[in-house]
């Protein structure tokens, strides 16, 4: 499959390669929980709740798109390709092993609860990584995360809520969360590692966000009655392109259009 | 089963203005409603505070008492400034 | 014949155009056609959800991922909006969701096509959605208030919708022969349904004359199509496109287009629930409502749970 990485020239010693692959990864990470939470539009469980969720997909795709063309002005600017690359070119024309999103993020709808719950935990992170981002070196990184911490500040009081409501409402809606919890747990720790930012020359306190995502993610799961998973095994690999096989699936039906008619308006 | 109640949104559209009527939704609780309004009706930066009640706790007039609770008002002009003619070279009254 | 004195009043506020308000007396058929039209329009813009929903994940960049996810977001908004305004006259959310889940309750027989390509994307918007703020917009001045009021913010946010299907087609129109092809076969398929969109014609339309009567409706299905037909017939042309009528031509002495015989026989089965996705679409709607049931049950739990503290 053709990838827009193969007309970008860019080893992994240019002084660019840094920033550049953690601005992707930042946008990725939005995209595809963006894109899983748009597959809901039309099929929430009532319409107010339909509307909210797909509010918090357009920010995120709002996100993502200021994130990627950063990123192709940074290939533009360091003369790194021969034609233009565009936000489109990252998000259409790379394959799922060039993808630099957390696990998390790409693991597929479940039902509600579990949709809500790996926007809890994703939404989290973000708020903590955002804040300090927004005072980071890259003065272009840090306003992207300066805007966008305002939008994810309510993804995390809307998502917070709706775990607490779902832990404590019914028998059932307490078993099916705690059910999502330990399903996705395992893909947790892959969001306190960190890892790329420091390679982009951006420092950040990674135990810090580990901290403080930590205390949040306890107090609101005990406030919704459910109970952390105790297991330690983990998941890694997302920001390495090593990805479960939910996002091929995912980019194929997203990537569709563009792979089916290439090089063309649309 | 219980249907989630239904609730009157108000909203402030700018620092300023009264609290307007924009329409209802469903919610569980005065949080959610809160939250369901935002996302309902101020998607195209409609507001900028929002007010929330439980449309059971609205109490209304009956439109059969207009009559006696709104016709009294018409015959009261004086109360208007209209009412009273005053010199031209009278200004900023 | 005397009529009761309250009867007397209504007819003489719809007369001076004073809006009908949630507890202003009203004959019981004008509530209860009311109740049918908001009701079933309530349903059209949700089932309308599901076939440009389709098409979300498969948007063919970000910005028109963006667009199309606002813009059948809007669409549930719009439900929403009219789901409320029915609420005023005495009937629930969950009740109106059972009249269109046991199919007791009609919706817009447009959404009962599919979407094959992307351009059905640039179709719909400017077809239907075209089609739609026709009908939509006298309805702003509906006798009702809350219908009326709540037909003014969706004609508001009605009004990108059309553009943005529009530009699909335009981009599509200039582009590769592939994509003017799926541009042309897409108006192909929803031109006629799109007019139908506008319900039978004058003659056989049961409705109309109590409806005009009571200004619930300002034009009749003819008046509206027309004009449609009008103004559709002049844009195809700024695609470079056609409409897959061959009768259609300007007529000087009429001031319109003339355009060819309708298939009504289609229209009517479609109504019927024959059309190519009727069990489609009403199973997905129902689908959604089972699987959020423990969602909204929890909620209310919740909600007694901790706020009967
Ligand atoms: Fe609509
Ligand atoms: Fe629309």
């Amino acid at each position: 499959m053709e990838s827009i990485l193969d007309k970008i020239q860019l080893p992994g010693s240019h002084p660019a390669a840094g920033i550049i692959h953690y601005t992707l990864h930042l946008a990725d990470n939005a995209l595809v929980i963006a894109h899983r939470n748009s597959e809901w539009c039309g099929h929430g469980p009532i319409l107010e709740q339909d509307i909210a969720l797909a509010n918090i997909a357009l920010d995120l795709v709002g996100q993502a798109r200021n994130f990627y063309q950063y990123a192709a002005a940074l290939i533009a600017e360091n003369n790194l390709s021969s034609i233009t690359i565009t936000e489109d070119d990252f998000a259409y024309l790379r394959a799922a092993d060039e993808f630099k999103n957390f696990l998390l993020t790409e693991q597929s709808n479940g039902h509600w609860g579990t949709t809500i719950l790996r926007q809890f935990l994703f939404s989290t992170y973000q708020y903590f990584l955002y804040r300090q981002l927004q005072h980071c070196s890259n003065e272009h990184l840090a306003a992207i995360a300066q805007k966008a911490l305002k939008e994810v500040t309510y993804h995390v009081r809307w998502s917070s809520e709706w775990v607490i409501r779902l832990g404590d409402g019914t028998a059932e809606s307490h078993q099916k969360m705690q059910d999502a919890l330990n399903e996705l747990w395992p893909f947790t720790d892959e969001l306190l590692t960190g890892g790329l930012a420091s390679a982009a020359n951006i420092s950040l306190d990674d135990t810090l966000i580990k901290t403080e995502w930590t205390e949040k993610i306890t107090s609101v799961i005990a406030d919704a009655t459910l109970h952390l998973p105790t297991s330690r095994q983990y998941v890694y690999g997302g920001t390495e392109g090593k990805h479960t096989p939910h996002l091929t699936a995912m980019l194929k039906d997203m990537q569709y259009l563009q792979r089916t008619y290439p090089g063309v308006e649309w | 089963m219980n249907e989630w109640p239904l609730w009157e949104v108000f909203i402030r559209s700018k620092q300023g203005l009264d609290h307007k009527h924009v329409g209802s939704l469903h919610a569980a609780d005065a949080q959610m409603a809160i939250e369901n309004a935002r996302d309902v009706y101020t998607r195209r930066m409609e507001g900028v505070s929002i007010w929330v009640v439980e449309s059971k706790h609205i109490h209304a007039s009956s439109p059969d008492e207009a009559g006696s609770l709104f016709d009294p008002a018409n015959d009261k002009a004086y109360r208007h400034p209209t009412f009273y003619d005053l010199p031209d070279e009278v200004k900023y009254m | 014949m005397q009529q009761a004195e309250p009867e007397i009043i209504f007819d003489d506020k719809i007369e001076q155009e004073i809006k009908i308000e949630p507890k202003d007396w009203m004959p019981e058929k004008y509530r209860q056609t009311l109740i049918r039209q908001i009701s079933q329009h309530a349903h059209s813009e949700i089932v309308g959800m599901l076939p440009e929903g389709n098409w979300i994940t498969r948007a063919p960049s970000l910005r028109r991922k963006a667009i199309l996810l606002a813009k059948v977001q809007d669409e549930a908004g719009h439900g929403l909006y009219l789901y409320s305004a029915a609420e005023t006259l005495g009937i629930g959310r969950e009740e109106m969701y059972d009249q269109l889940h046991t199919g007791k309750a009609k919706y817009s027989s447009i959404f009962n096509y599919p979407t094959l390509t992307w351009a059905d994307i640039g179709a719909i918007g400017w077809l239907v959605d075209g089609a739609a703020i026709m009908n939509q917009v006298p309805l702003c001045r509906a006798s009702y208030g809350p219908y009326a009021r709540a037909m003014v913010r969706i004609c508001k946010e009605e009004s990108f919708h059309q553009r943005q299907g529009f530009e699909i087609l335009l981009t599509l129109g200039k582009g590769s022969k592939e994509q003017r092809d799926m541009a042309q076969d897409a108006i192909n398929r929803w031109w006629w349904p799109s007019i139908m969109m506008f319900g039978p014609p004058d003659d056989s339309s049961p409705h109309t004359i109590q409806n005009t009567k009571w200004k619930i409706k300002r034009f009749t299905n003819d008046e509206l199509r027309q004009r449609f037909v009008d103004i559709c017939a002049e844009q195809v042309k700024v695609l470079g496109l056609e409409l897959p009528d061959n009768d259609l031509k300007w007529n000087e002495e009429r001031g319109h287009y003339d355009f060819g015989e309708i298939n009504w026989d289609e229209f009517w089965e479609v109504v019927k629930g024959n059309g190519p996705c009727n069990k489609e679409r009403l199973e997905t709607r129902q689908k959604a409502w089972d699987n959020g049931a423990w969602v909204r049950e929890a909620a209310s739990a919740f909600a007694e749970k901790r706020n009967g503290l």
